[in-house]
């Protein structure tokens, strides 16, 4: 029986052991006469569980260790042609034999000692198979059996599934953690690799990004350069002008939005606004490359001034756009936040509206605007495709807006896209960019964070 | 003031009072809604009137008109005529900002601002214009938390934050800073309801104290607290002005059998 077919005969099982232990646990209470702490549906549920994750658990645990367990066995005793075989071939002898208890083909003529191993392979295999789908459907079977014994108007049912259900959202919980730790864990192995190729000092420190690899050792500028200082600068140059395009306007409209738009206005522009931050950036970056640069640089021409195309200019103002609505909206929200009291503290001086909001609310606004930057910081550094569209993969060390500049993450698409062998100086790169970049909004979050609780204390 | 305006003034009793503040008609709308009915009254200068009434009878909607704050709630309108030592302070002559520096309000919760002691005081003067250095803000902040009988509590700590002090400090710090702008009424809507009994002793005895050279206007629940405090008592229910007089006459010998039952607490 494949897997897919156990696992639909544990479902139905695990349903049809619900409306049973439902009907018997209802039938117990009719009987019993008494109040009980769980209610029908909990008894169901308590049998649905035992009869299902158990066997589930097993069925899972064996599909894992079953292959290696077999691979063990037929490699345990292989006969004395295959003794000193090396570790290489000794791999390719193991594909060989799936391939071929699987009746698919290999690349070589299929001799009697092949044939022999992955005949003993596909038995063992089929044994494998079977003894699992006995063990699984006699656990389900015998699950159900112990849990429908117990169930009875004094057991408490409740609560045991819903310390199952709590182990169940633990590990939710921990998912997106391990997660984020796995990421982390293959950035740094892979940025080590890459420290073993090009030395610390030349990445963080070095003038020159240049990051090819030859393909023959006689080949010109085969030597590559790996000096991420212009990428870690252009990206500050892009993030610093969208911060600039983007911080007072949205701070701006954020304060219009909470102090002066009238209730009717404020439900339809805010939204509308929102709506901005679901435009997908690949088509803010094409918005950038094609008319906010063309634009720009047509204006160089009438002005006198040499602009680029693909100018530092364009993607920041683009991506500052693109921004706007975070800060816009969380600086709203923190605005409103701050209590009426302090407004009417403030008019019941005597306070202009403009002295009120420059005075009281943006100061006590002040740490969550701080942390709505920074987040906003953090997501300009990582944003990708409007870079690559609009301000292009050139490596200049420049602080003249004007010019092309690229940022970290244009050039880890750069360094990965294509066919790449994944132990070149040139790929490893992309994981030490990468590994930078994780700690910067990394560093830049947990500061917002932190601003963001300082904040909250302040009125609770 | 004008010959009819005196003579309505006459109307509402204790006729030799100086009259400060005086109400013609005074209604407000909430969108729709009518929340105060013509309301008639006058407060006299330099004494401590209280306004109570159940809650939602409009009393703390009155007090708001006096320093025109319903300005600031979207939707809400006032009508009638309202006199601040015989100007209309509806007319567009008056500049609202002049008037709220004139009037000064203490809210129910204490609200400082977020910032030191120091700054809190002088944040008033400081957006009038009244201080031109350092020296002056010094002066003025010291002398209003005399008055409001913080200073000896906080003169070595006036660079700490407002918000750190204790509810009832928090309170006088609000009066004080109220008081930082000289104005010539002190509005105060229940300004001991979020207090402990001591605090409010204490808040009880400053009004008594800045009765001298203020006219301070009280919205309370407790009546208790009108009784101690107040010369002048004026009843609301239900939006109306019921009877306003002498604080020992309202609470002895009441006109108006809505009065009697609230005071006796048969209802509200």
């Amino acid at each position: 029986m494949p897997v897919s077919t156990l696992a639909i005969v544990l479902v139905l099982m695990a349903l049809s052991a619900f409306y049973m232990g439902r009907r018997r646990a209802t039938a117990a209470q009719a009987n019993g006469g008494y109040r009980t702490s769980s209610r029908p549906h909990h008894h169901g549920l308590y049998l649905a569980i035992w009869v299902a994750i158990p066997a589930a658990l097993v069925a899972a645990f064996w599909l894992l260790i079953q292959g290696y367990v077999i691979d063990s066995i037929v490699l345990a005793d292989l006969p004395p042609a295959y003794a000193d075989i090396s570790p290489d071939r000794l791999n390719l002898l193991l594909q060989e034999i799936h391939s071929v208890a699987g009746g698919g083909i290999v690349g070589r003529e299929v001799d009697d000692g092949l044939r022999l191993l992955a005949e003993r392979y596909h038995d063992l295999s089929m044994i494998g198979d079977a003894a699992r789908l006995v063990l699984v459907l006699g656990l389900a079977i015998g699950a159900f059996v112990f849990a429908l014994r117990r169930i009875s108007p004094r057991l408490q049912a409740r609560e045991r599934v819903e310390k199952v259900i709590m182990i169940f959202l633990i590990v939710a919980s921990t998912i997106s953690i391990l997660t984020t730790v796995g990421i982390v864990l293959s950035l740094l192995f892979e940025t080590m690799r890459f420290f073993d190729k090009v030395p610390i000092t030349e990445f963080l420190f070095g003038l020159n990004w240049s990051p090819q690899t030859a393909l023959r050792s006689d080949q010109v500028g085969s030597s590559g350069a790996f000096g991420a200082v212009p990428l870690f600068a252009g990206t500050l140059l892009i993030t610093l002008i969208a911060m600039l395009v983007a911080v007072p306007i949205g701070l701006m409209s954020a304060v219009y939005m909470t102090e002066f738009a009238s209730p009717r206005f404020r439900a339809t522009v805010k939204p509308l606004l929102e709506i901005l931050a679901g435009v997908p950036t690949v088509v803010y970056g094409f918005f950038a490359a094609l008319t906010v640069g063309v634009f720009f640089r047509d204006l160089g021409d009438a002005i006198g001034l040499d602009i680029v195309s693909e100018s530092a200019l364009a993607a920041g103002v683009v991506m500052g756009v693109m921004i706007i609505p975070f800060v816009s909206s969380l600086s709203d929200d923190v605005i409103n936040a701050v209590p009426q009291s302090l407004r009417d503290g403030s008019y019941g001086l005597g306070a202009t509206r403009a002295e009120t909001i420059r005075l009281v609310i943006l100061p006590a606004a002040l740490p969550g605007i701080v942390g709505a930057v920074m987040l906003a910081i953090s997501r300009a550094i990582g944003e990708t495709m409007i870079v690559v569209m609009a301000a292009g993969f050139a490596a200049n060390l420049t602080a003249n807006p004007l010019e092309a500049v690229t940022t970290v993450t244009v050039q880890i698409v750069g360094l990965l896209v294509g066919d790449q062998e994944f132990d070149s100086a040139k790929t490893l790169a992309a994981f030490a960019l990468a590994l930078v970049l994780f700690l910067v909004t990394l560093g830049l979050n947990v500061m917002a964070l932190m601003f963001v609780r300082k904040y909250r204390e302040k009125y609770d | 003031m004008s010959q009819a305006l005196a003579d309505r003034t006459a109307r509402t009793g204790v006729p030799d009072d100086d009259i400060a503040v005086s109400g013609r008609d005074i209604s407000v709308f909430y969108g729709e809604k009518q929340a105060l009915f013509d309301v008639d009254i006058d407060i006299p200068r330099q004494q401590v009137t209280s306004l109570i009434g159940p809650s939602g009878c409009g009393k703390s909607t009155f007090l708001r008109c006096i320093n025109r704050m319903n300005d600031t709630i979207p939707g809400c309108r006032v009508t009638g005529e309202l006199f601040l030592d015989g100007e209309d302070i509806n007319s567009p002559r008056i500049d609202v900002v002049q008037l709220r520096a004139r009037v000064g309000m203490v809210f129910q919760k204490p609200n400082p601002f977020p910032k030191s002691i120091y700054d809190n005081v002088a944040y008033g003067p400081r957006i009038h214009g009244l201080v031109k250095n350092r020296g002056e803000a010094d002066e003025i902040v010291e002398r209003s938390l005399e008055k409001a009988g913080l200073l000896k509590e906080v003169k070595d700590r006036l660079q700490e934050p407002g918000t750190g002090l204790s509810g009832g400090q928090q309170q006088r710090l609000c009066i004080a800073r109220a008081l930082a702008v000289g104005p010539e009424v002190l509005l105060m809507d229940e300004p001991c309801s979020a207090l402990d009994p001591i605090a409010t002793a204490r808040i009880e005895e400053l009004i008594e104290e800045l009765k001298a050279n203020y006219t301070i206007i009280i919205v309370t629940h407790s009546m208790q607290q009108a009784a101690r405090v107040s010369q002048k008592t004026a009843f609301f229910h239900l939006g109306q002005l019921v009877e306003a007089g002498l604080t020992e006459r309202i609470f002895t010998s009441p006109e108006d059998e809505r009065t009697q039952g609230y005071i006796t607490g048969r209802f509200g």
